[in-house]
C-alpha cells in the first residue's frame, strides 16, 4: 500500500485498544472478544474491519454502486483496490473492488466509501450485490492495496480512460484531484455502451462542471455520445491531441486496455501508459488437463503437473506436509490454494476461488496452481 | 437377505486364531454389496454436500449465539453466587454453554464441518474449543486416528484410551482389574485425559515411545491449559470479589458436569454391546465400501429428542458421523432413516438405543473386561462378516484408500 497522502495513524489509540482487547481475550478465552461483539453487531469487531450498506443505487443498467459505512477508517489512495467479502448462499467469497470517497466525506477513510460493481453474468459475487445489495447489509473490507495511484507530484496534465465497471478507480482519482485542488488538465475518457450504462451520474456531471476537467463519454452501442464506438487512436486525437506526452491511467476490459497500449506504443511512449486490468476471479478449464506445474510457494519448490492430487505431487518433489487419512476425512492436510484451479478426485468438481483453504490429499491441480506449503 | 451361511466362506482369514463367534452366525457380506453399499454412501454424501447453505450457516450461528448467551448468563450469575437458587443456575447456565462449545460447535467444526463456508472464525484448521485439550492434538488424535483406523485394536488408540479394557481382543493383565475406577476417573477428568490422549501414555510405560516425544505435546498442553485454568480458576473468580471461592466452586462444577455428559456420549458411541471391532490384518488396504461398512458396524447411535441430539454434538447419531465425519452434524438426523433404509436393505444391524440402555451396556463392559478373560464369557460381538477383497489385487481396485502411512 502506498501511504504518502495518508494522515497518520493514533497510535496511542491503537495501543489502548490492544490492551483492552487482550484483557477481553483472557475472559472470552478460548474465542476470540469478537466472536462475541460481533453477535451483537458485526461492526464491533475488533481484528478485521467491516462496514454497513447505507445507501444503494441501481439507476445505472449493469452495475449497482453502493455507500458503506465502515466501523474503523479504511485509508487508502485512489485508484488503489480493496478485498470486499460478502456472504452467499452460507458461503464466503471475497472480490477487490476499487473504492472512492463518498461525494464530500472527509478523505482520511473514516467517511463513507462508494462501490461500484459491474454486473458479470456467470460471476457469484458481482449478481449477488446486484440483486440483493440493500441498506444494513454488511461486508468485510480488507487492506487496500496496488499501486494504480496517481504521480506524486501531479502531472501538469493527465488523461484517464475508463470503461464499464472500470470506472471506478479513474472516477476515484478524478475526485481526489478536485478535492485537493488539481489545477492541471485533465481529460476522462469514459467508455459505456449506452447512456443508460453510465453509473456515477451525479458524480460525473460535478466533476464536469469544473473548469480544469474534460468528461467525454462514449457509448459504444448508441449513438448520442460525444464520441462513438470503441476506443483507437482518433478518440484521443480528437480530445487530446497533445496525448503523447501525457500518463495516461486505464481500466477496463482487455479489448480497450490492449488498444491503448498499442496507440501509445506507436509513439514509443508505452512507459506512460498505467492499467488496471480486470482479473477474472474464476475461470473455466478442462478438468483433465494435467499440465503446467505446481508451485509450493512457502518452500519454493515446482513440481510438473503429473495428474496426481497435490499431497503426492508435495510428496514427490521432497516436501513432507501435514497429512493423515489420505482420504478426505480428517482435513489434517487442509492448505491454502493461492491461485488456479484444482479438482476433487472423488467428486470431479472443480474449484478455483484463490485463497481458498482445500485438502490437498484429495484435490489434483488442473493447469497451474499455486498452494502455501 | 444377502448373507451365505458360516461355512460355505472359503475366505475367513482373520477367524482363524479367534475364539468362535457367538450365536446367531454372522451374516456374510459379499465383496459386490460392499462396494454397491459404498457408491451408495457416497451418493448419499454428495446430493448433502450439494445442498449445503444458508440454513446450515444459519444453523451453526443460532447454536453459537446460544452458547454466548449462556456463556454470558453464567458468568454473570456468579455474581449473585451468595445465593444460592442463582448460583446452581450460574453452573446449569456455564455447563450447558461448555458442552455445546465442546460438542455442537468445537468437536463439529474441528471435524471441518464447516470449513466450506470459509469463514475464517469457524474454519477446522484455527478453531479452538473450550478445554484443555489443544486442538491440534486433538485433531490428530481424533479426525485422524479414530476416524481413520475406527474399531482396529491395535492401531484405533480411542478402544479404552490406552488406560481402559474393553474389547475381548485387549490382552488382560491385572491391571486391569481397576478397570471401572480408571472409568470414573476418567470420566471426572474427562477434559484431561482428552488432553493427554496424544502423549500415548500407555507407548512410554511399554518402552515403545520416548519422554522425550511427549515434550512438544507437554508445550501445547502448558499454553493451551494455562489459559484455561487462569480463565476459570483466577480471573472470573477474581472478578466476582468477596465470591471468590462460590464463583471458583461453581466454574469447576460447570467443568466437571460437562466431563461427565461428554464421556458419557462419547462412550456410547463404540462401546455398548453390539459394536464390531477389527483386526489390523483384515482391515490393510481397505476399499472405499469396506471402510464405510467398518464404520457402520464400529458404531452406536443414542436415540432421543432433538433436543437431546444438539446436546450430545449430534453424536447420538455416531454411525452418520462416522459415515460422513465432514458433513454437519446437525444433517445427520435427516441422513439417518436412509441410511438405516440402507442397512436394512443389506441385513447389516443399526445399533441405536436410548441413553440408559446404551450407557447401562458400556459401563457392564467395563466391569466385564476388568476380569480375566475365564471367569466370564467373553466373546467379541461379531455380527457381520466382510468379504474382503484379496490383498495382492487391493492396489488395483478402484477407490483404493488409506495408505499404511503410520
Amino acid at each position: 500500500m502506498i501511504a504518502r497522502h495518508l494522515p497518520p495513524v493514533d497510535h496511542a489509540r491503537t495501543f489502548a485498544r490492544k490492551v483492552l482487547v487482550s484483557a477481553l481475550g483472557t475472559l472470552s478465552s478460548p474465542h476470540h472478544p469478537d466472536r462475541y461483539l460481533e453477535l451483537v453487531d458485526p461492526l464491533l469487531a475488533t481484528s478485521v474491519t467491516r462496514a454497513r450498506i447505507t445507501h444503494v443505487d441501481r439507476n445505472a443498467s449493469g452495475s449497482v454502486t453502493f455507500t458503506v459505512s465502515p466501523a474503523r477508517p479504511v485509508r487508502f489512495e485512489p485508484g488503489s483496490h480493496v478485498p470486499l467479502s460478502i456472504t452467499v448462499d452460507g458461503v464466503r467469497h471475497t472480490r477487490t473492488y476499487s473504492p472512492a470517497y463518498a461525494p464530500g466525506a472527509v478523505r482520511d477513510g473514516s467517511g463513507p466509501i462508494v462501490f461500484t460493481v459491474g454486473l458479470h453474468p456467470d460471476g457469484i459475487v458481482s449478481r449477488h450485490l446486484y440483486e440483493h445489495a440493500q441498506p444494513g447489509l454488511v461486508v468485510e473490507l480488507g487492506e487496500p492495496a496496488g499501486d494504480f495511484v496517481l504521480p506524486t507530484p501531479r502531472s501538469e496534465r493527465l488523461i484517464l480512460i475508463g470503461g464499464g465497471s472500470g470506472i471506478t478507480p479513474v472516477l476515484s482519482m478524478l475526485e481526489g484531484l478536485a478535492a485537493e485542488g488539481h489545477t492541471g488538465a485533465v481529460t476522462f475518457l469514459y467508455y459505456a455502451r449506452t447512456p443508460a450504462h453510465v453509473p456515477r451520474r451525479e458524480a460525473l456531471d460535478a466533476l464536469a462542471a469544473l473548469p480544469n476537467v474534460e468528461v467525454v463519454l462514449v457509448y459504444t452501442r448508441s449513438g448520442d455520445g460525444a464520441l462513438q464506438g470503441r476506443f483507437d487512436a482518433a478518440h484521443l486525437q480528437a480530445v487530446a491531441p497533445w496525448f503523447a506526452d501525457t500518463p495516461v491511467y486505464v481500466c477496463g476490459p482487455a479489448g480497450l486496455v490492449s488498444r491503448v497500449r498499442d496507440v501509445y506504443a506507436r509513439d514509443g511512449a508505452e512507459n506512460l501508459v498505467h492499467v488496471e486490468e480486470f482479473t477474472p476471479p474464476t475461470y473455466t478449464v478442462d478438468p483433465d488437463d494435467a499440465t503446467g506445474t505446481v508451485s509450493f510457494a512457502s518452500s519454493g519448490v515446482v513440481a510438473d503437473n503429473t495428474g496426481v492430487t497435490v499431497l503426492e505431487h508435495a510428496e514427490n518433489a521432497g516436501l513432507t506436509p501435514e497429512h493423515g487419512c489420505r482420504m478426505g476425512i480428517c482435513h489434517s492436510c487442509t492448505a491454502v490454494r493461492l491461485s488456479g484451479c484444482t479438482r476433487d478426485v472423488r467428486t470431479g468438481e472443480l474449484d478455483s476461488e484463490p485463497g481458498t483453504r482445500i485438502q490437498i490429499c484429495i484435490n489434483a491441480p488442473v493447469g497451474d496452481v499455486a498452494v502455501d506449503l | 437377505m444377502f448373507g451365505l451361511s458360516l461355512p460355505s466362506i472359503p475366505f475367513l482369514p482373520f477367524l482363524s486364531g479367534s475364539s468362535a463367534p457367538a450365536d446367531p452366525e454372522p451374516l456374510v457380506l459379499t465383496r459386490e454389496h460392499i462396494d454397491e453399499l459404498g457408491r451408495e454412501l457416497d451418493a448419499l454424501r454428495e446430493e448433502t454436500v450439494a445442498s449445503l447453505g444458508d440454513e446450515d450457516r444459519e444453523y451453526i450461528y443460532r447454536i453459537i449465539k446460544a452458547q454466548r448467551g449462556f456463556e454470558v448468563t453464567g458468568r454473570g450469575l456468579m455474581y449473585l453466587g451468595f445465593f444460592p437458587p442463582a448460583w446452581v443456575a450460574g453452573v446449569a447456565a456455564l455447563s450447558v454453554s461448555k458442552i455445546l462449545d465442546n460438542m455442537e460447535i468445537g468437536h463439529n467444526v474441528m471435524h471441518g464441518q464447516y470449513d466450506w463456508m470459509r469463514e475464517p472464525s469457524l474454519n477446522s484448521r484455527t478453531f479452538e474449543w473450550d478445554t484443555v485439550c489443544p486442538s491440534d492434538q486433538w485433531r490428530h488424535s481424533h479426525n485422524y486416528m479414530h476416524h481413520t483406523f475406527t474399531n482396529i485394536v491395535g492401531k484405533d488408540r480411542d478402544i479404552g484410551y490406552g488406560i481402559l479394557r474393553m474389547d475381548p481382543n485387549q490382552k488382560w493383565h491385572p491391571y486391569y482389574l481397576g478397570n471401572p475406577i480408571y472409568a470414573a476417573a476418567l470420566m471426572l477428568l474427562f477434559e484431561w485425559g482428552v488432553m493427554m490422549h496424544d502423549a500415548e501414555a500407555e507407548n512410554i510405560v511399554a518402552g515403545t515411545r520416548s519422554w522425550r516425544d511427549v515434550l512438544p505435546l507437554a508445550q501445547g498442553w502448558w499454553r493451551k491449559a494455562r489459559r484455561q485454568v487462569v480463565k476459570d480458576y483466577v480471573a472470573f473468580p477474581l472478578l466476582t470479589g468477596p465470591l471468590f471461592v462460590p464463583t471458583l466452586v461453581g466454574n469447576a462444577t460447570a467443568n466437571v458436569v460437562r466431563n461427565v455428559w461428554a464421556y458419557s456420549i462419547i462412550f456410547c458411541g463404540h462401546f455398548p454391546s453390539g459394536v464390531q471391532s477389527f483386526s489390523e490384518d483384515e482391515t490393510a488396504e481397505e476399499t472405499r465400501g469396506e471402510w464405510y461398512v467398518r464404520q457402520l458396524l464400529g458404531s452406536a447411535n443414542i436415540s432421543g429428542s432433538p433436543l437431546f441430539h444438539i446436546m450430545s454434538g449430534n453424536l447420538s447419531h455416531q454411525i452418520e458421523h462416522h459415515l460422513f465425519p465432514d458433513l454437519p452434524a446437525h444433517r445427520y438426523p435427516e441422513l439417518a432413516p436412509r441410511v438405516r433404509e440402507l442397512c436394512e436393505q443389506y441385513g447389516l444391524p443399526y445399533n441405536s438405543r436410548g441413553l440408559t440402555a446404551q450407557v447401562a451396556s458400556v459401563w457392564k463392559k467395563i466391569f466385564t473386561f476388568a476380569l480375566p478373560p475365564n471367569w466370564v464369557s467373553q466373546t467379541p460381538d461379531i455380527s457381520v462378516l466382510l468379504e474382503r477383497s484379496p490383498r495382492e489385487q487391493a492396489d488395483d481396485a478402484a477407490g483404493t484408500l488409506a495408505r499404511e502411512n503410520v
